[in-house]
């Protein structure tokens, strides 16, 4: 599995801020870099957003390869539109699309209305699925879910992807009107997050990628907003409504359907705790769960520019001059198959400790042992992000106890056979006074 | 092999803190690559024990055995005991207070759930004493035996 998430060992300094942010605790500091732990990395991009020294970065496809191909389409995410103060006119930021160098677009909010509409059939036609179902729209979420609540993979909702939908009504409408064959035809996706980025390289539900490229939104917007300066009277472009561009930020996914009855949690640590909750058995009363790693949704992704509560205002500013949705498209109910995921979703246990269970158990004892012998400051000194996944990292071969520098010392002092290492203590360690206040 | 013993105080002024010792037993057990329906049974049973020690008994202790082929839930309280056992098994009843309920517990399906999550499941109760109960959720039987019993009930 390769991610979009990746390091720049040039500007990376060593320092222990991402492992402590990890979700996952997938990152370790390894000689001086950040590595991130593949199999356990869901491309939240917790880790892009903390860097201080913008050392993580996604990798995505530059717009130079645009000339890879003869004809090229742009799928812009809805979360683009959130990035421009003042806008009142979808069709300025689409026409840009076209002036920076691409022939056609296909909205990815277009994609997303029929998502939600496919989506109204499923809930009444799915009647056996656990509830609530859970929306497949966030690849962090399915991710998330696959690795750590498999129990509630068969809550989520398997519908392709918005950009997915989009990127397949635009190879083949293009393909008719240009007579070009499908692979002249390049398709990107313009995204607002790492996730995507993977998520279009390595589709979750389909066999095989339906975009041809991603390229980050940011590097789109720097290019945009100079066209868009000398942009006045542009054509009517736009396709979509206020319920697919209101995909972009948390709750607007839920109130495309006419179910009352939905939560939209945003936010990393919000996901994983509702998750936690219903795996705990605790009955929430709704039929469909939103679920955004990012905050205020994909507005909130690390391939955005502007700050998220920002781009969140921008989107419902927008909303609220454009119909409802766009022209009515027949929805028959082959759309339905026709959008359904091709492979099932799969249990990727990334937390076992060792296949045999008792060896497992072996190991967890020595886990639980070792974290009480370590200083439990979880400083990150030894490249882990807490003492238990040090103890963890050593039972598992990956570290040693030599790598805490306090267990280091304590081995020092004992060979020395000096107590005057110790007489020096860093400030946690210093003996509480008797008449301490605290 | 040693049984795996873990500990967890449950804390009777904390509401929003139920919950957790289950949340951590679903950690260990994950770890070891215990199957995720057994998991969540597990999980059901501690967490529906804990709510209760938190509303009828001011909290308590939990303590969970890991056996590479079961796990024992002693879920152990100094709270006012259970008068009626069997009614206290009936789902839907609840002596839960007001508050608790609009606080969206005290549905009376905390013992039921336990029961019926559970392979083995023991209580033993006194009034003015308190109250211990056992589960044992197998990791392989595909039977469940699914037998009850109380015992000290005075």
């Amino acid at each position: 599995m390769n991610h979009a998430v990746t390091l720049d060992k040039e500007k990376c300094k060593g320092c222990t801020t991402c492992i402590k942010h990890c979700p996952m605790g997938a990152i370790r500091v390894r000689n001086g870099l950040a590595h991130i732990l593949d199999e356990r990395c869901i491309d939240c991009g917790v880790c892009i957003k903390v860097c201080p020294h913008k050392a993580k970065k996604a990798v995505c496809d530059s717009l130079e390869r645009l000339s890879e191909f003869e004809y090229n389409i742009a799928l812009p995410a809805p979360s683009l539109y959130g990035q421009f103060h003042n806008l009142e006119d979808i069709n300025v930021v689409l026409q840009g699309l076209l002036d920076i160098g691409f022939d056609w677009l296909y909205e990815v909010s277009k994609g997303a209305e029929i998502i939600s509409s496919v989506t109204r059939q499923y809930i009444v036609s799915e009647k056996d699925t656990p509830r609530p179902l859970i929306s497949s729209a966030c690849p962090t979420v399915v991710r998330l879910i696959s690795m750590r609540f498999p129990k509630l993979l068969p809550n989520i909702i398997t519908l392709i992807a918005p950009f997915e939908v989009a990127a397949m009504n635009a190879r083949r409408e293009a393909a008719l009107r240009t007579g070009l064959s499908a692979d002249k035809i390049g398709v990107f996706f313009i995204t607002p997050c790492p996730a995507k980025v993977t998520a279009g390289r390595y589709p979750l539900l389909m066999e095989k990628p339906v975009v041809d490229g991603v390229i980050s939104m940011a590097e789109v917007y720097k290019k945009i907003l100079l066209a868009m300066k000398k942009i006045k009277n542009p054509p009517q472009l736009s396709q979509s409504g206020a319920m697919g561009i209101g995909w972009a930020h948390s709750g607007g996914e839920s109130s495309a359907l006419p179910q009352k009855q939905s939560i939209s949690v945003d936010g990393v640590d919000n996901v994983i705790n509702i998750l936690e909750d219903l795996e705990n058995g605790v009955l929430l009363q709704v039929d469909f769960l939103e679920l955004n790693a990012c905050n205020q949704g994909c507005v909130g992704g690390c391939l955005t520019v502007e700050n998220p509560y920002i781009a969140q205002s921008n989107i419902k500013h927008l909303m609220e001059s454009l119909p409802a949705s766009s022209p009515k498209m027949e929805m028959g109910k082959e759309l339905l198959l026709e959008l359904r995921g091709e492979k099932p979703l799969q249990y990727s246990p990334t937390l076992k400790l060792d296949d045999d269970r008792a060896v497992a158990m072996k190991k967890f004892v020595r886990i639980e042992a070792l974290t009480q012998k370590l200083a439990g400051l979880d400083c990150g000194s030894c490249g882990a992000p807490s003492c238990r996944a040090l103890a963890e990292d050593i039972v598992l071969g990956h570290a040693s106890e030599d790598d805490c520098i306090f267990r280091l010392r304590e081995k020092m002092q004992k060979l020395t056979g000096s107590s005057e290492a110790n007489e020096y203590l860093p400030p946690p360690f210093r003996k509480r006074e008797e008449n301490e206040e605290n | 092999m040693d049984v795996m013993h873990c500990t967890y105080d449950i804390d009777g002024d904390d509401f929003t803190s139920a919950g957790e010792a289950s949340g951590k037993m679903k950690r260990v057990l994950r770890k070891i690559g215990v199957d995720f329906e057994i998991i969540r049974r597990c999980a059901i049973c501690m967490y529906e024990g804990e709510i209760n020690m938190v509303i009828h008994a001011n909290g308590g202790t939990a303590d969970v055995y890991v056996d590479v082929d079961s796990v024992k839930i002693e879920l152990k309280d100094n709270g006012p005991g259970i008068p009626n056992l069997d009614l206290a098994m009936q789902e839907g009843y609840s002596t839960a207070s007001e508050e608790v309920r609009n606080l969206g517990f005290g549905a009376g399906m905390g013992l039921p759930n336990m029961k019926r999550y559970s392979d083995e499941i023991t209580i033993a109760t006194r009034l003015g004493e308190g109250t211990t109960v056992t589960m044992m959720v197998n990791f392989n039987e595909k039977v469940r035996r699914g037998s009850f019993e109380s015992c000290g009930n005075s």
